[in-house]
């Protein structure tokens, strides 16, 4: 990759923010297309145009920039790199911007003063037997707001639109201006569901910015167990549910229970079971005995077990693998394209997994095996899952039989001034991207985050294009995404 | 005929009648229970649905300002109908009072009206998930009717009438018994689709995309929905009437016809076990397997009828 054209980094890492090149429109756009990366954050600052994709050959992060023209319009990379319709949008809505040529620029979160979420324009369909069926933002089940519109031919749904912004909170201005004590809380509330991951994400930003910390091996050795816990939790929850919406009830009541099991594992180490104030700037808030390791191992070997048995009953039964096979299928070729992560993009048979290709924290020494499936439907998207709990539960087995000795870690103290910094991380859903520019003090004048669900919202409606309306609860389901990561 | 032993006939059919009035509910409850099981939870009580209703019963309902009034009315004459045709049944194994010569075909149509006028019911809030299920409802029906008119073929011939408790009690065990078991596996299908059961529908689910039966009642509340969902558990007790008679043989056979009144409400029970069994180990059929599913309910009632006549049965 062209030095002169992006300013190359490692995961997490932070440089001046005048060592980004800034190129000519038109290099930029010929750069963004051509780049072997996937969008990973998008936005201006400073008059300047920032683009983050990291690296899908290597364990790089290429950033570049390009002055916001004049007259505020460019010409769009949406018609010829697709994963940044989102990205176009969101800029669009958030600065006014216009990328010229988008295909259907419209607001994405609806934070304008006087915009309704979900109050818009949507793709509609004339004919006699095309119907229209929205669905939300309340919805039946106990789930987040969002609005779905599906046109739809009968049973056959032609086109998904998919509305969110009804969880905006506005966490990109509240953090802006910090870090101060009410940072790691916000960060760790992004998704509540991925609160480790993000905490993880956010100290590893702080990490970059400083330069001279030191985290004890013991720390990230504990950060990881969180980390894999987390994923461990979400997807046996997400197993379950896919097992509820096809009214197999055995493995979703099993699963819900050991989901729980595995909540209160992480509990022990923090007294939170999402591992709230677990991870800090410091390493970690509660320090684990071995004690307490061994007890844990203990009660995570019986949660295997008992997992593996739902599971079995699972995937060895004919009528949920009839109903999960070629059900919501994203080819290999639109997951590239639309620049889908984690685990949506390993099920099409994408090797990305930020804990192995940008290795951070423990992972640089060890991480566990991606894993990848190629059929992209919903029954992959299931099997990806059973197979990174399988590795997960090694992962952690071994760190808590193998716990590094206690040592003192030397916190961030001091941040760079007028820096950009990079910190990828690899939640369960997938890749969370933090990006923060600080102002000459050292504070944040401006922060990114970008969900994994941010990225993958598109595959779900493309995965629904020649569906059947009634396999859209799997569909989502084996997505499973997070409204209030993408709403922010 | 002796005078007497129709006296004691009626009061036995009665009898059984007045216990699929204050037992159907119950059925819904067993189903959950097994679940429950299976699942490795507690479950609901067993009672829950009466409590449901009497609770439903108290309540008033709103309807909405694009409805014409069927949808606050259908519940009432989904379950007037039920009650009707439920009036032909053989209860406690004996020949309904009611019946009459082609009473098969009332019942038949008395089924077909409470889902029409469910259907209507449903069209008539303007929904469009509401629309959705009623397609979905019609669409099944139609095959599930195809195969429930093999059946009732089979039993036509099989027993030369056209009374349907008539039909239902003669004693015919032990004859056919090969076409008996493939008429009643039609029929047991026949009976999941129509009682909106795993694997053709799913009762408890909350995803409207998903629904059939379910999605027509969305905007049901109050006495309505109360209605519905006591329909729902006496249309699965009709049903299961139907198979067990056509099963097990008439009153005439037993020692005491109490043991027929006993025998007939403990087979419903287990047919409530077996569904409750089934849901628990299977999951739900994509709507496209459905079509496939009830043609071959169809096709099992075809061989049915086939083999009598193989059998020499004219």
């Amino acid at each position: 990759m062209n030095a002169e054209k992006f300013l190359i980094l490692k995961n997490p890492a932070a440089a001046p923010f005048a060592a980004v090149p800034c190129l000519s429109m038109d290099d930029f756009r010929a750069e963004l297309i051509a780049c072997n990366g996937t969008a990973a954050a998008f936005f201006e600052h400073a008059g300047k145009l920032v683009a983050i994709l990291n690296s899908n050959t290597d364990d790089k992060i290429f950033v570049t920039s390009t002055a916001v023209p004049e007259s505020r319009r460019y010409p769009a990379l949406t018609p010829d790199r697709p994963m940044f319709h989102w990205f176009e949008r969101e800029l669009h809505e958030q600065t006014g911007i216009v990328p010229e040529g988008h295909p259907w620029l419209k607001p994405i979160r609806f934070t304008a003063e006087e915009a309704k979420p979900g109050v818009t324009d949507y793709f509609t369909m004339q004919g006699c037997a095309a119907h229209e069926v929205a669905v939300g933002p309340v919805h039946a089940g106990v789930i987040e707001p969002g609005h779905f519109r599906f046109q739809c031919m009968g049973e056959d749904v032609y086109s998904l639109e998919i509305s969110l912004g009804y969880q905006h909170r506005g966490i990109e201005k509240m953090l802006t201006g910090g870090p101060d004590n009410r940072t790691l809380p916000v960060v760790e509330a992004i998704a509540g569901d991925s609160s480790t991951a993000y905490a993880g994400t956010y100290c590893r930003l702080l990490e970059a910015l400083d330069g001279d910390c030191r985290i004890s091996d013991r720390s990230e050795a504990i950060r990881a167990i969180a980390w894999e816990l987390e994923r461990i939790a979400n997807h046996i929850g997400d197993l379950g549910a896919l097992a509820g919406d096809v009214a197999y009830l055995p493995t979703a009541s099993y699963c819900g229970r050991i989901r729980g099991d595995v909540l209160n594992t992480t509990a022990m180490i923090c007294g939170n079971r999402f591992g709230r104030g677990l991870i800090t700037p410091e390493g970690v808030g509660y320090a684990l005995d071995d004690v307490r390791a061994a007890e844990m191992l203990k009660k995570l070997k019986q949660t295997e077990k008992d997992l593996n048995n739902a599971l079995d009953l699972l995937f060895d039964s004919p009528s949920v693998l009839d109903r999960f096979e070629n059900t919501g299928t994203v080819s290999r070729k639109t997951a590239a394209d639309l620049g889908l992560v984690g685990m949506a993009a390993r099920a099409c048979g994408i090797s990305c997994d930020t804990r192995s290709t940008h290795p951070y924290g423990w992972y640089k020494k060890s991480a566990p095996a991606i894993v990848t499936f190629p059929d992209g439907d919903v029954a992959a998207r299931a099997a990806v899952r059973r197979g990174e709990l399988a590795e997960s539960y090694q992962f952690i087995y071994h760190l808590l039989e193998n716990l590094p000795p206690e040592s003192a870690s030397v916190a961030p103290q001091k941040r760079m001034a007028d820096a950009i910094a990079v910190s990828l991380g690899e939640g369960w859903r997938g890749m969370i991207c933090m990006a923060a520019v600080t102002d000459n003090a050292g504070n944040f004048a401006r922060f990114k985050s970008v969900d994994p669900s941010f990225h993958n919202w598109q595959g779900l409606a493309m995965a629904l294009r020649g569906e059947q309306i009634s396999n859209f609860p799997i569909c989502n389901k084996s997505f499973n995404l997070s409204y209030c990561g993408h709403d922010l | 005929m002796m005078e007497s032993f129709d006296l004691f006939g009626v009061l036995l059919w009665f009898t059984g009648f007045a216990a699929a009035l204050l037992l159907s509910p119950l059925l819904g409850g067993i189903i959950n229970k097994v679940k429950a099981f299976f699942a490795g939870r507690k479950g609901p009580r067993i009672l829950q649905l009466y409590y449901d209703i009497a609770k439903l019963l108290k309540k008033g309902s709103i309807r909405s300002t694009t409805s014409g009034g069927l949808v606050s009315v259908f519940p009432l004459l989904n379950v007037t109908a039920l009650l009707t045709a439920s009036l032909l049944l053989p209860f406690s194994f004996a020949v309904s009072p009611f019946s009459f010569e082609g009473d098969l075909l009332l019942f038949l149509y008395l089924l077909g009206f409470g889902r029409v006028i469910t259907t209507l019911g449903a069209l008539d809030t303007g929904s469009s998930f509401e629309g959705m299920g009623a397609s979905r409802e019609l669409q099944f029906s139609v095959l599930a009717e195809l195969a429930f008119l093999g059946i009732a073929a089979f039993l036509v011939i099989e027993t030369k009438t056209y009374t349907l408790s008539a039909m239902l009690t003669g004693s015919h065990a032990g004859l056919h018994i090969l076409a008996e078991l493939c008429a009643a596996f039609a029929l047991f299908i026949v009976l999941l689709v129509e009682s909106c059961r795993v694997p053709f529908d799913d009762p408890e689910t909350h995803l409207e995309l998903t629904m059939i039966h379910e999605a027509m009642v969305l905007d049901n509340g109050g006495p309505g929905l109360a209605f519905i969902h006591y329909g729902a558990g006496l249309k699965l007790w009709m049903l299961s009437t139907f198979l067990v008679s056509m099963v097990l043989p008439g009153c005439s056979f037993y020692a005491s016809p109490w043991i027929g009144l006993i025998l007939q409400i403990g087979s419903i029970f287990c047919v409530a076990v077996l569904i409750g069994i089934l849901e628990s180990t299977t999951a739900r059929y994509r709507f496209l397997k459905v079509p496939q599913m009830l043609l071959a309910a169809f096709a099992f009632s075809a061989v049915a009828l086939l083999l009598l006549i193989f059998q020499g049965v004219k």
